[in-house]
């Protein structure tokens, strides 16, 4: 079992935490040698989830290069979270744990949580940020409309890790009966490991599908990052090859690419914080990147040299919305809008970007923005 | 004697109001150093670290408290914070800084028992804490074992948790070091509850809140949980 990527990880939360991180870990260790968890996870992604997710050449969206998209976008509730919330309820259940906690940024996790609740029985509380719940106004009502009970957090930035943090609060006072589900490669060990496990799958289809269509690897993996699930499920399949991985982060909320070492939500890894250890804000126009930790992979992936990350501002992003939207008929989440504009950016000629999601949920927050309604979230 | 723990944040009003606990009876003062994203705990005392922090309440002016403290009173004084703030500052570093500004240990909420023994501590324990963690952490624990009587965060309860007697009983079983119970007791009858069972109790949130009406009114309060606990003393 990993605890720690180099420097990064660990377990830094309070005691009463530590018995059902070491259950978590055994159960998670049972789960993985044995055969019926793994058909029934890949059951659930090939009956239920829609998986393989197709891969698709963006040829008007990059003319003259090749651009593949690994379409997580199409993968039922509209982005790669599922893939974890599917595989972490499979486990929750044979841990005998029937209700599920989660935070939730964007609502993508939010809404997959709620899904598999849906789909598993489980009672589901998802904690989201109030600011968040006011930009991503749909996911809401999908949570609510699957039967999840959304808890607003009113306090801080009124963002993801502010809901974090409640729904590890959650966690604490309900652990003997609740798994948390996080949504990110982050938090503490086993989490970061998991989540990781739960996602290669992306990377791994797509490593097959590009060879199938092009006879030979791309020259870069592009993916956004916030937590990095995405980026560290679509990066794995291609650790030991010779290519570029890079890691797009929204430009206020770059972890990796401004960030110091610290400790936040049970882990140790790069984060946004001061010189004292205290957590800053982070900025974005994407909820799900608006986030000032990382997933400590993320971060030992970066200091081997093996993984670079770079910045895209929300302007950036916004244009790469509109152009994929123009160009191939496919709305993005504001979140794999920022993959979208570094591949753009990048001299390679054939590339795989992750696209993370899907943008019904940003329709609103990219409408009004393009209108100027809201001066706040057009600044840098 | 049953001893009383009471915690209070790190802020400019702190020193006067840390002499008036002593004054009503605190036998150990415990300062909150204040963490931006504290998990353990609950609104109340999650709010007065934002208000600390608000106020520039940094690691540094948290050892000069600490300092001004230490001045005023003679009671062991344990600074409690989070892990990120030793990271950031160096574990070893606040472990000299903070002995030198006149603390006696420190309690590191986030610090499990197996990392980081160049910090001696105060260790944690919990109702879901295995008897081997019980007894790893009665043995790593620099003076007495901090007993968290509930699943749960920080804050004022209506009862005293059913848990905690189960919690004494297995870690007495374990180990001869001084038990001393926290996390939601905050009045009299809670604190003459406790000290039934355990040789401390600590009163955090509800300290907390009165601190907030100055001084005279934590002093009363303190004094009203001293006199609780001393009856269980004196009718056992």
């Amino acid at each position: 079992m990993t605890t720690t990527f180099g420097a990064y990880g660990g377990r830094y939360v309070p005691e009463t935490l530590i018995p059902a991180l070491d259950e978590l870990t055994a159960g998670w260790q049972q789960a993985c040698k044995d055969d019926a968890f793994r058909r029934e996870v890949h059951e659930l992604l090939t009956s239920y989830a829609g998986r393989p997710t197709p891969l698709t050449l963006a040829s008007r969206f990059a003319p003259n290069r090749r651009i593949y998209l690994k379409r997580e976008d199409i993968l039922h509730t509209g982005a790669h979270k599922l893939n974890n919330a599917l595989g972490q309820a499979v486990l929750a259940r044979r841990l005998g744990k029937h209700r599920i906690v989660a935070e939730t940024g964007a609502g993508q996790h939010g809404v997959a949580t709620a899904t598999v609740c849906a789909r598993f029985g489980f009672d589901c509380v998802v904690y989201m940020g109030a600011e968040d719940m006011r930009r991503q106004r749909p996911n809401v009502e999908r949570m609510q409309l699957l039967g999840a009970e959304v808890r607003p957090v009113e306090f801080g930035t009124k963002t993801l890790k502010e809901a974090t943090s409640e729904a590890i609060r959650d966690w604490i006072t309900n652990v003997e009966t609740t798994h948390y589900l996080i949504g990110s490669c982050v938090g503490p060990a086993p989490y970061p490991e998991i989540v990781r496990e739960l996602q290669r799958v992306i990377g791994e289809e797509a490593r097959e599908q590009l060879l199938a269509a092009e006879g030979r690897l791309p020259e870069a993996v592009v993916a956004c990052v916030g937590g990095g699930s995405n980026a560290i499920g679509v990066f794995y399949a291609f650790l030991d090859d010779d290519l570029r991985l890079v890691g797009v982060e929204a430009a206020g909320a770059a972890s990796l690419g401004t960030g110091r070492t610290g400790i936040l939500h049970g882990a140790r890894s790069s984060i946004l914080a001061d010189a004292d250890g205290q957590i800053a804000d982070a900025h974005s126009i994407s909820a799900g990147l608006d986030y000032p930790g990382v997933g400590p992979e993320h971060a030992a992936l970066r200091d081997s040299g093996r993984a670079e990350y770079v910045p895209c501002t929300d302007e950036q992003a916004l244009a790469a919305f509109h152009r994929l939207a123009e160009t191939e008929g496919i709305i993005p989440a504001l979140e794999s809008s920022h993959a979208l504009a570094c591949a753009l950016e990048l001299d390679e000629e054939l590339v795989l970007v992750c696209l993370s999601g899907r943008g019904d949920k940003d329709l609103a927050e990219v409408l009004a923005h393009d209108v100027g309604l809201r001066p706040d979230t057009a600044e840098q | 004697m049953k001893k009383l723990v009471v915690y209070l944040v790190c802020e400019p009003e702190t020193p006067e109001l840390a002499e008036a606990a002593v004054e009503g009876g605190a036998d150990l003062v415990e300062l909150g150093f204040p963490f931006s994203d504290p998990l353990a705990e609950g609104p109340t005392i999650r709010l007065a670290c934002e208000r600390a922090l608000a106020r520039g309440m940094r690691t540094k002016q948290c050892l000069e408290c600490l300092a001004e403290v230490r001045s005023r009173v003679d009671v062991p004084l344990v600074p409690m914070t989070y892990a990120a703030i030793l990271e950031a500052y160096g574990y070893e570093r606040f472990v000299a800084d903070t002995r030198a500004a006149g603390a006696t240990t420190a309690i590191v909420v986030d610090l499990p028992v197996e990392g980081h023994p160049e910090v001696p501590r105060i260790q944690l324990v919990a109702p879901t804490s295995t008897d081997e963690r019980l007894a790893a952490c009665a043995a790593a624990t620099d003076g007495w074992l901090y007993l968290v009587t509930l699943t749960g965060t920080t804050g004022a309860r209506g009862e005293v948790s059913s848990a905690l007697a189960g919690l004494v009983e297995r870690t007495r079983a374990l180990t001869d070091v001084p038990l001393y119970a926290g996390f939601g007791i905050s009045t009299p009858a809670h604190a003459a509850a406790v000290a039934e069972l355990a040789d401390g109790v600590v009163v955090g949130s509800r300290a907390v809140q009165v601190a907030e009406e100055g001084p005279r009114a934590l002093r009363d309060y303190v004094r009203s949980l001293r006199g609780a606990i001393d009856a269980v003393a004196t009718a056992v």
